[in-house]
């Protein structure tokens, strides 16, 4: 079928235009000038103004006029639409229409590239703002056709390759005209993303993280270089210059994505639009606030194919929802006012397009809403007003449908653009579809034609018996064979549709006859299916936040909450109280004593049971996007604020263990790491609300194996020795020194990230926690230190601290450590579990910490460990994870111990809460319950409840003949500090 | 050249304090240990208990109040908490020393079907991994060769010894078999689809193992005169002298496995790891297979699995009648097999009875290894393999040990980390 599309595609073809300056050799020279009027249509001039019975009036490439009562001119050629629409031609904003992929350079080495390869540009390769797609741009007729099939008329393309891309190109999908022609605008945007470019292996960057950062950088080199202030050519920073006041459109892949790039946006005053992922609504209040307007794509996805329970058990909630609530996004964004643009971007092919978005319109999305979507506001994003409407002046880009555009029984006959003819489905193809009663050799047959225009076929059937038979219908020719012992060849012209149909046939004998065949009943089958669609009940799962399992369908309110006869652990030098009670009211322990009682409050019996503190991890890598950006041997520019990701179920499982708050750290792959976040394991809230507000500043050192790449059999990055760390460090500092001199001399400076966080260091505003292990590194980390005047602030993992407890003193630095590892890799040969328990009787304040999602959740066990290993006090021990952490993190004025007036994050243990046999029964942070064990079990029968149905939901539709999907397991992947991440150039 | 000597015998003292322990001598004296409450390893708890053992048996175990003469040496333990020394299933202990360094590494060996490697002969009786696993009572484990198809033949060994001849307390225990998975998943954060596809070469490979041993069983059969080491190590399997561990996940396979050995002839089974045995109990029962879990200090398997996921399971399992077993793989496998007791702590915390999660690595774990006879639990004749801890040892807050006696041998608790600890408790003391 879509050969014949191709087919009738080029009949229409009409001359190419050539430009009229120049020569011309192959014959005379002619010059084109056509006037068509089209009449009697319904014409969307745009979504909003619509004309029954109007006429638009088109010359050359234009509208020339659009009305009720337009008049005609003399030799204009008239089309009459009568029952026919006119609406714009759509235009698809993101697109790579005529633009080759890259392909990635091949290479030979395998090590990491660090330098960029290209010279005069900027020093990262993945910045490409200089990148003009005409080069590369190759009208595709191909993906035209396919394109103007769906309605589309016009495209913005650009070479999808690198974080920032370049120019778009505005381009219409005139297939009967030249580049010359077809381009509208070679300047119409520029465009970003998260995603490398493929024409480079320079690592940097190599995390989310890392690209924020980045871009960063590149805004304030830009401005540097505008002003003249730097002595050498760079291209990139030219062309991004130059491109400044262009639309910039910013690539996302998830809702998480979309706000984070709109962060960045917001520092430098720039507003992206963004191309979401079709999962906005998950978030949709986050997304409203980025007061962006979208790009969406609407690539639904098929159920997964769940017969075989085995495979089908595997499927998360968060995947299956996927499946069942994306449809409902459309919807959802325009209930909520966000504006938006549809594109085909991401479907494999754009005779998709249309099915979801008849689905989308299904699950509510307004159609006045879609035809915006697709005409006016793609163009007022790329501020062009030629396109998208059908006003006077405008491009004459226009489809002719049967009926409603967005209606499934609808069809698109013709696409024109900018005033050529696309035949899609002839239009004056006669539509024969009924039920007729057949005639032919004195047999009564009957005959059911069915389907739309050229794709019309009929079946023949004597009562219930299907007979085998032939049917073609082109070209105004019917013509059927029929095998009912022995063959018949009808065929006949149809002239004018009627009630009877009439022809010639030739028998088994080959005798000349007559057939007839007369209609039967009017049909309405289409409609009583229309009818039977709008009674098919759509089930939309609730969006939990987040929209995964055990996600909270309302958030936990500030609740006030007397704890009442029950054994308090202060972590304050009030050490352990008996039968005590607490209050928490407005979100603060606003009480601690004995028969206590407030009005309203929720009463809880503690008796036999222990409140303590919440857990506070110094070291974890839960709820991050991204954990090392290590391809340079500093990354002091990312923070790890950026990527937290608030869906990660590894925070309800680590509060399901008395864990309330964690730093997030930024990974030991290089020697000066990234910045931390320190957040709240506020389930359900999102990662703005999860970091600490005015949160003390800190940063990853990193120190050892991991930093010299001991792992790595071709390492090439400095340092490859502990000799080499030293170096690092002294050379950062000191440029870092320079540049705050240079800075307080009030002469110009280039602003950079890397150095302006390093200065913080040394100023004591920004402080230090370092992954170590053995003592020469520690050591000289903190001679270092005092060479330049600051001080370590933590010494994270610190497994031979024991050793160098003396020395930590002096220096007046923390340790935060494992309770009992070692052995895993050579540094932790003199690992010892008595290491907390040395360094505490020497004077460090000490903290137990995970650097692993599972023992995240198992802290009060780690702390029991140290009163094993060592001896330390139960009341010294349980410090190591409450306040001894909140020190480090220089939070102790806010949580880690009950204390009126601190936070209400508390943690209500069945027992001892350093026993193996201690299980928490509530977590609740600043006065929210967070984790209630008996809530947890309704929580795993809602899951089971909830995948069962959507189980059943996607057997309907495969039993329905539905196309399915493979069932997908969701890896959950470990971060620890060594885990190295590479960042997809290809997102897809 | 008097201080000469003296130095040199002054290093070779300190020496000897930072090299590994000494193994103790075997028993002299006999020991009474008074007043415990003694956990028998059978589910049973004396309390004010009286245990006595000489030359490296147990020869009572009763109440203290018996009037009975004391033999030997006899400690009094009133209030604490007398176990049979803790079991490590499935466990790599000293065939690696440290995980990043390859030179240290001996627990995996190339080829495909390897029954006729021993793990025994790498077990490094000197590790200073393993001494560091007796101050917390984990005083016997199987050493399991891992990779493969069919890894190896495993070894029980006792953690206090000179060298593996002096460790072994039963040779050739058991062939360990990794079963195929069913399905296979793209890793997708390396750019791999990540849909969960059945495994195309899963029959194929299960053909294998079939065929594998379908042909040592004719070779065991017939009288060749040429030696075919991998078949002829598998006699074991079939003549039921030797018990075949399969390592193995999924209902599907679990079924599969069982049922293919059983075929085969092949009827002393245990299945290992086990994820998806709670499915498969009835059949698990009836032929009256053991499992042997994974650890439980480990994430749930999937997103929407309950967080206690890997807590509960030995309940759930042994709630149907399966014996259960604690085996030791996964992450840092061998040092965190120091925290055995834990583990076993886990379960009675998320509804094991607590004397069962003791149970569970002494007798069961004994029982599963086919050491039941000599080992596993406090009973009179067995093996005065034992321990005394201040509390509940299976709590990390009470798990305190005193004393620790393996075949009778009182052994040495210290370690490499002791002596550090030590060395570094009186350098900031001195000062």
């Amino acid at each position: 079928m879509r050969k014949l599309l191709f087919v009738l595609f080029f009949l229409s073809i009409s001359l190419a235009n050539a430009q009229d300056y120049f020569p011309t050799n192959s014959g005379v020279k002619t010059t084109k000038s056509s006037l068509i009027a089209f009449t009697n249509a319904t014409i969307y001039v745009t979504h909003e103004q619509i004309i029954q019975k109007g006429t638009l009036l088109v010359k050359d490439e234009k509208v020339v006029e659009v009305g009720k009562s337009v008049k005609i001119p003399e030799g204009t050629k008239i089309i009459d639409l009568d029952g026919k629409m006119i609406y714009p031609s759509f235009i698809d904003i993101y697109s790579d229409f005529g633009i080759a992929k890259p392909k990635r350079n091949p290479s030979d080495s395998r090590s990491a590239q660090y330098e960029a390869e290209r010279e005069g540009y900027y020093w990262n390769d993945h910045i490409r703002p200089e990148t003009n797609p005409i080069e590369d741009f190759k009208f595709d007729s191909k993906k035209a056709t396919e394109l103007l099939a769906a309605g589309f008329g016009t495209v913005n393309t650009h070479l999808q390759d690198g974080i920032i891309r370049g120019n778009g190109l505005l381009v219409t999908l005139n297939p009967s005209t030249t580049n010359a022609y077809r381009i509208l605008d070679s300047q119409s945007a520029q465009f970003l993303s998260f995603a490398k470019s493929v024409k480079s292996r320079q690592s940097y960057p190599s995390s989310k993280m890392g690209v924020m950062a980045l871009l960063r950088q590149v805004y304030l080199d830009a401005n540097w270089y505008a002003k003249g202030n730097m002595k050498n050519k760079d291209l990139a920073l030219e062309a991004l210059n130059k491109n400044k006041n262009l639309v910039q459109i910013f690539e996302t892949g998830d809702h998480l994505d979309a706000v984070r790039a709109d962060k960045v946006g917001d520092e430098f005053g720039i507003q992206y639009t963004i191309v979401g992922s079709g999962d906005e609504f998950e978030r949709i209040n986050d997304i409203k606030k980025t007061n962006a307007t979208f790009i969406i794509p609407i690539d639904f996805k098929n159920p997964y194919d769940v017969s075989n329970p085995l495979l089908a058990e595997q499927i998360s909630l968060r995947d299956m929802r996927k499946w069942n609530q994306d449809p409902s996004n459309l919807s959802v964004l325009e209930k909520n006012g966000v504006p938006f643009a549809l594109t085909t971007y991401k479907l494999k092919s754009a005779e998709t397009f249309h099915k979801n978005l008849q689905k989308a319109i299904e699950y509510g999305f307004d159609k006045k809403a879609a035809l915006a979507s697709l005409t006016t506001i793609p163009a007022s994003i790329i501020g062009n007003t030629t396109v998208g409407n059908l006003n006077k002046g405008s491009f004459a880009n226009f489809i002719i449908t049967s009926g409603d555009v967005f209606d499934a029984s609808s069809i698109i006959h013709e696409n024109w653009v900018q005033g050529e003819q696309n035949i899609i489905n002839d239009m004056n193809i006669k539509d024969i579809t009924g039920d007729y009663m057949l005639s032919v050799n004195g047999k009564n047959y009957d005959l059911a034609i069915t389907g739309k225009g050229a794709k019309q076929t009929g079946t023949i059937k004597m009562g219930d018996k299907k007979i085998t038979s032939k049917f073609s219908f082109e070209n105004d020719w019917i013509e059927i064979t029929i095998d009912d012992g022995g063959f018949s060849r009808l065929m006949g012209k149809i002239i004018n549709v009627a009630n009877v149909m009439e022809g010639s046939a030739f028998d088994t004998k080959g005798n000349k006859t007559f057939w007839s065949a007369s209609k039967k009943v009017a049909k309405k089958v289409d409609e009583k299916k229309d009818e039977k669609k709008s009674e098919k009940e759509i089930v939309v799962m609730p969006v939990s936040f987040p929209n995964v399992g055990f996600g909270n369908y309302t958030q936990p309110k500030t609740e006030t909450i007397l704890i009442k006869n029950t054994t308090v652990w202060t972590s304050e030098a009030a050490g352990i109280l008996k039968n005590s009670d607490v209050l928490l009211k407005d979100g603060k322990i606003s009480k601690i004593g004995k028969n206590l009682s407030a009005k309203g409050a929720i009463e809880i019996d503690g008796t036999g049971k222990h409140l303590t503190a919440g857990i506070i991890d110094e070291h974890s890598h839960i709820a991050t996007s991204a954990v090392n950006e290590g391809a340079h041997n500093s990354s002091a520019e990312v923070t790890i604020e950026d990527v937290v990701d608030p869906t990660d179920i590894n925070i309800y499982r680590n509060i399901s263990g008395g864990t309330t708050t964690s730093q997030i750290l930024h990974g030991s792959a290089n020697p000066i790491g990234g910045r931390s976040a320190i957040i709240k394991l506020k389930w359900g809230e999102n990662a703005e609300n999860m970091i600490y507000k005015n949160s003390p500043k800190f940063i990853k050192f990193a120190l050892g194996e991991n930093v010299k790449q001991s792992r790595s059999t071709n390492g090439t990055r400095f340092p490859q020795s502990r000799m080499g760390v030293e170096q690092v460090f002294i050379d950062y500092f000191t440029r870092a020194k320079e540049y705050e001199t240079l800075k307080k001399s009030g002469q110009p400076y280039r602003k950079d990230y890397e150095m302006e966080t390093l200065v913080e260091i040394l100023n004591g505003e920004r402080f230090i926690s370092c992954h170590s292990y053995v003592q020469s590194e520690i050591n000289m980390l903190m001679k270092v230190a005092d060479k330049f005047n600051f001080k370590i602030n933590t010494f994270t993992h610190i497994l031979e601290g024991y050793k160098v407890a003396d020395k930590m003193i002096k220096h007046g630095v923390g340790g935060s450590t494992f309770s009992d590892w070692w052995a895993y890799k050579y540094e932790v040969n003199d690992a010892i579990p008595f290491n907390a328990a040395i360094m505490h009787n020497a004077g460090v304040t000490v903290a137990i910490n995970s650097d692993d999602r599972e023992m995240s959740r198992r802290l009060n066990q780690e702390a029991a460990k140290t009163v094993k290993y060592g001896g330390v006090s139960e009341l010294e021990a349980w410090k190591m994870v409450t306040i001894n952490p909140a020190k480090l993190l220089h939070i102790d004025d806010k949580v880690g111990s009950i204390k009126e007036g601190k936070d209400a994050d508390v943690v209500l243990w069945s027992n001892h809460p350093m026993s193996i046999y201690a299980k928490v029964e509530k977590t609740i942070i600043e006065g929210k319950v967070f984790f209630d064990i008996v809530e947890d079990l309704k929580k795993r029968e809602a899951i089971k409840e909830e995948k069962s149905k959507i189980i059943n939901m996607m057997l309907k539709e495969k039993m329905g003949g539905a196309k399915t999907q493979v069932p997908m397991k969701r890896e959950d992947r470990n971060f620890h500090c060594d885990t190295l991440e590479e960042l997809k150039s290809e997102k897809r | 050249m008097k201080n000469i000597i003296i130095i040199i015998l002054f290093f070779a003292f300190v020496g000897n304090i930072i090299a590994q322990q000494t193994p103790a001598s075997k028993q002299i004296t006999a020991f009474s240990i008074e007043g415990a409450t003694a956990h028998l390893g059978n589910g049973q708890v004396i309390e004010n208990s009286l245990i006595m053992f000489e030359n490296g048996k147990i020869t009572f175990v009763g109440s203290a109040m018996m009037k009975i003469a004391r033999m030997g040496t006899i400690i009094k333990a009133d209030g604490k908490h007398v176990y049979p020394g803790f079991i490590a299933l499935n466990s790599a202990l000293g065939l690696v020393e440290i995980d990043a360094v390859k030179a240290s590494n001996d627990e995996t060996e190339i080829g495909i079907m390897n029954p006729h490697v021993r793990s025994l002969i790498a077990y490094n009786a000197e590790s200073k991994v393993v001494e560091s696993m007796r101050p917390n009572g984990v005083l016997m484990a199987q050493i399991t060769p891992r990779g493969a198809t069919i890894s190896g033949t495993s070894s029980v060994v006792q953690l206090d010894a000179w060298n593996w001849e002096d460790a072994t307390i039963k040779t050739n225990d058991a062939i360990h078999l990794n079963w195929p998975e069913s399905f296979t998943t793209g890793r997708w954060w390396l750019g791999e689809d990540p849909a969960l596809k059945p495994n195309p070469e899963y029959s194929k490979n299960v053909e294998k193992i079939n065929s594998f041993f379908t042909d040592a069983k004719q070779y065991l059969a017939s009288k060749s005169d040429k030696k075919h080491l991998p078949f002829a190590a598998t006699k074991g399997l079939f003549d039921g002298s030797q018990k075949l561990f399969i390592h193995v996940n999924g209902e599907k396979e679990i079924t599969d496995a069982i049922t293919m050995s059983k075929e085969l002839g092949i009827n002393n089974l245990v299945i290992v790891r086990g994820e998806g045995a709670e499915k498969v109990t009835d059949l698990l029962v009836k032929l009256n297979i053991p499992v042997i879990i994974n650890r439980p200090h480990r994430n749930p398997n999937s997103e929407d699995d309950a967080y206690d996921d890997t807590y509960t399971i030995a309940k759930t399992l042994q709630e149907k009648g399966v014996l259960v077993g604690l085996g030791m793989e996964g992450q840092m496998e061998r040092m965190n097999t120091r925290n055995l007791p834990f583990y076993a702590g886990t379960f009675a915390a998320f509804g094991v009875d607590k004397e069962k999660a003791a149970q569970m690595i002494t007798g069961d774990a004994a029982k599963i290894l086919g050491i039941d006879a000599f080992a596993g639990t406090l009973e009179v004749g067995k093996d005065a393999t034992l321990f005394i801890s201040e509390g509940d040892a299976l709590d990390m807050r009470t798990n305190q040990i005193s004393e620790a006696f393996i075949q009778g041998r009182k052994i040495s608790l210290e370690s490499h980390q002791t002596t550090l600890w030590k060395r570094y408790s009186e350098k900031y003391k001195s000062k």
